[in-house]
């Protein structure tokens, strides 16, 4: 792929208050300034999409749609397509190469290749350099930039709100009117401030404060809202866990997440393929900083965190909001007062194979993923090594380490990452989704306990009857070390 | 779609809290690149045992399930995985309405462009409704979409339901070809917002 194109009109700042207009938020702000044609009291506003990632396993329904109707795809340009979800993530013995086993999958694969060729949609291939998930893919190649709005069929489509865009998952059949159209039909989301202030503790992440959101706000917490992300502890994240975070919005039932774009942000976008240069650069950074909420802007809810009381988090239960700290105990049944959320504990815990009020420290385990568009990030792979250099996993345990994107793979091969991996006896794979939605073979057998650093602890979610208990990099690396769950901070 | 204005069917009670997309439809039948044919794998891991055998506790194995137009479920439903294989099964399988005290954001909009009618009952409404089908499973229910009713014996709830997805529903108006309509419209923001990338260039 070449270097993007900058056009000579650059698309005009939002001031930030200019007309005496009442304070905004940055969602109101990106909303405003994609209206095609505004919301109505009957009818739902037509809002423009910037960028429209496509991958195999939610397009060719969209692709059916639009040929059955004779239409074309509004803007090529404006789309990109990757394969992720169903790919083989390791090498066959003999040639080296990636080989599709599954019939179905491999019949999914070639219908985007030839839908990518009929429309004239860039695809990043089985064999394209630049392959990946397709959420870590559009950052790293400065696709993603901040005031966009950003769909995919895919719910994870949040994970780009790290870099201040309006980014959601989309259904199949919306996929096809964003085809057809470069639009949506969408109601405003309410907006949901969720602050954090405060220094991170050793061994606590991102993923440990996405997951106490959850487990504070609920899986339904965020229904119909978009959350902000905001507060000093969100400002010192880097590019790489203001992702994690945003990615499992969707995980306390937010269609987006959203952090502001500041230095951080901006230093992380120089140079990358599609990021613009020279002094349309400097023109960027002037209207992407326009976009960062107006001071006295209100939100419909606010929840306010301390991030120093915060300890790395572990799921024990079959939604990610049943989750504790990793010091924590399962919950007893009794300390339920609700008899429907008792009986969902009950029923979870039952599929768990947990015990009430259990320490979920010392719960041993089978199998450890590192992986997923929430955690295998460059970031995400050094503080995996970093626990497991020198050292060797328990022997009963499996390991699989799978990168985010094949450049990442590379970048992480390049600092010998792969060497510690190995050799403290994991698998080392090619990028995609694998064990995280266990569509491509990789998966964990029934009964089986896997520490996982993805996002969904769904019965079955990881191969049917498996049993997924989320947590961080660092967190699932001393799992490994031990066999069970364990505190990365009690590892000397 | 063809209109849908009114629902008369026995339902279905799976009043579950956090029903899953993963549970509605499993990731493993993804790979199909068709929307027929998925209401076999409906709730596929909780209807079948490891070699396929249909459970007989599991609702939908009941005799005269299939029959049923109307899904009873619990809040949050069809939250996580955006997959519109969700009410692609649910309708495959013959369900037109599913009603919850609350929907997933996603879910609803996927429900309302496949013919399913997001039924959304105050709490207290649907602990009610709970309750009367434990006692009378075999009740008769009716959705009417145009007056956002749900009756069912000699209770009357009302549900809410968006204008526009009522008046789509009732319509049976297409949305892709509601936003075809606004070409003219998309064309002149399209001009005066030139795009910031190109992934063609």
């Amino acid at each position: 792929m070449s270097r993007g194109a900058t056009t000579p009109a650059s698309p005009v700042s939002v001031s930030s208050n200019a007309a005496g207009r009442p304070p905004r938020t940055m969602l109101e702000k990106i909303w405003d300034a994609h209206l095609v044609r505004p919301e109505t009291p009957d009818t739902p506003a037509v809002l423009y999409v910037d960028l429209h990632l496509v991958h195999e396993v939610t397009s060719a329904q969209a692709f059916s749609e639009l040929r059955s109707r004779g239409l074309r795809v509004r803007r090529p340009g404006r789309t990109i397509a990757t394969m992720d979800h169903s790919t083989p993530t390791a090498l066959s013995a003999g040639t080296r190469t990636l080989t599709v086993a599954d019939p179905q999958a491999a019949a999914q694969l070639d219908t985007l290749q030839r839908n990518c060729r009929d429309y004239g949609i860039p695809l990043f291939d089985l064999d394209h350099p630049a392959r990946g998930i397709v959420h870590v893919i559009g950052p790293e190649q400065g696709l993603t930039q901040p005031g966009m709005t950003i769909v995919c069929g895919d719910s994870h489509t949040s994970t780009h709100g790290a870099f201040g865009a309006l980014a959601f998952g989309i259904g199949t059949s919306e996929v096809a009117d964003v085809l057809a159209t470069q639009c949506l039909l969408q109601s405003r989301p309410r907006t949901m401030e969720v602050r954090v202030d405060g220094r991170l503790g050793p061994g606590v992440t991102a993923k440990d404060i996405i997951l106490a959101v959850i487990a504070r706000i609920g899986v339904a917490g965020g229904a119909g809202h978009v959350i902000e992300y905001t507060g000093s502890t969100i400002r010192a994240l880097d590019m790489e866990g203001r992702m994690t975070v945003c990615n499992m919005s969707i995980e306390a039932g937010a269609r987006a997440g959203l952090v502001a774009p500041d230095e951080t942000t901006f230093s992380w976008l120089a140079g990358r393929p599609h990021s613009p240069t020279g002094a349309a650069w400097q023109a960027a950074v002037e209207r992407w900083t326009s976009y960062r909420s107006d001071e006295g802007a209100s939100y419909d809810r606010t929840i306010v965190l301390d991030a120093e009381s915060l300890t790395p988090m572990v799921s024990y239960g079959t939604n990610p909001g049943m989750t504790i700290p990793v010091t924590g105990h399962v919950p007893e049944l009794a300390a339920v007062t609700d008899p429907t959320d008792r009986a969902q504990l009950q029923q979870s815990l039952r599929y768990m194979g947990l015990e009430p009020g259990q320490p979920i420290a010392g719960q041993r385990i089978d199998v450890v993923f590192i992986g997923s568009c929430t955690n295998s990030r460059l970031g995400d792979l050094r503080a995996a090594a970093g626990v497991l250099a020198g050292r060797r996993i328990a022997p009963h345990v499996r390991m699989l380490v799978v990168p985010g994107s094949q450049a990442i793979k590379w970048q992480a091969e390049a600092e010998g990452l792969h060497h510690v991996f190995r050799d403290a006896g994991a698998e080392w794979r090619e990028s995609g989704c694998s064990m995280c939605i266990a569509m491509n073979g990789d998966q964990i057998a029934p009964g089986q306990y896997a520490v996982s650093t993805s996002n969904r602890n769904f019965e079955g979610r990881q191969g049917k009857g498996g049993r997924t208990l989320l947590a961080s990099p660092l967190t699932a690396a001393a799992s490994a070390i031990r066999g069970a769950v364990a505190d990365v901070r009690s590892l000397a | 779609m063809p209109p849908l204005t009114r629902i008369e069917s026995r339902a279905v009670l799976l009043a579950t809290d956090d029903i899953d997309t993963d549970q509605i439809i499993p990731a493993r039948f993804l790979k199909t690149t068709e929307r027929r044919g998925l209401g076999t794998h409906l709730f596929a891991d909780w209807r079948y045992t490891a070699d396929g055998t249909p459970r007989s506790d599991f609702i939908l194995n009941a005799p005269g399930a299939s029959e049923r137009r109307i899904l009873v479920g619990g809040r949050n439903f069809g939250c996580g995985s955006s997959r519109e294989h969700a009410p692609w099964a649910l309708a495959d399988f013959g369900f037109q309405a599913v009603v919850a005290p609350s929907f997933a954001d996603i879910f609803r909009n996927n429900a309302l462009k496949n013919g399913i009618v997001p039924v959304q009952l105050d709490r207290e409404a649907h602990a009610a409704l709970v309750e009367h089908l434990a006692l009378h499973p075999d009740v008769v229910a009716v959705v009417d979409v145009a007056s956002q009713r749900l009756l069912v014996g000699q209770d009357t709830w009302g549900f809410a339901l968006a204008p526009f997805a009522r008046h789509c529903l009732l319509e049976g108006i297409d949305q892709l070809g509601f936003l075809l309509g606004a070409d003219d419209e998309i064309a002149r923001y399209e001009q005066s917002h030139p795009a910031a990338i190109s992934t063609i260039a």
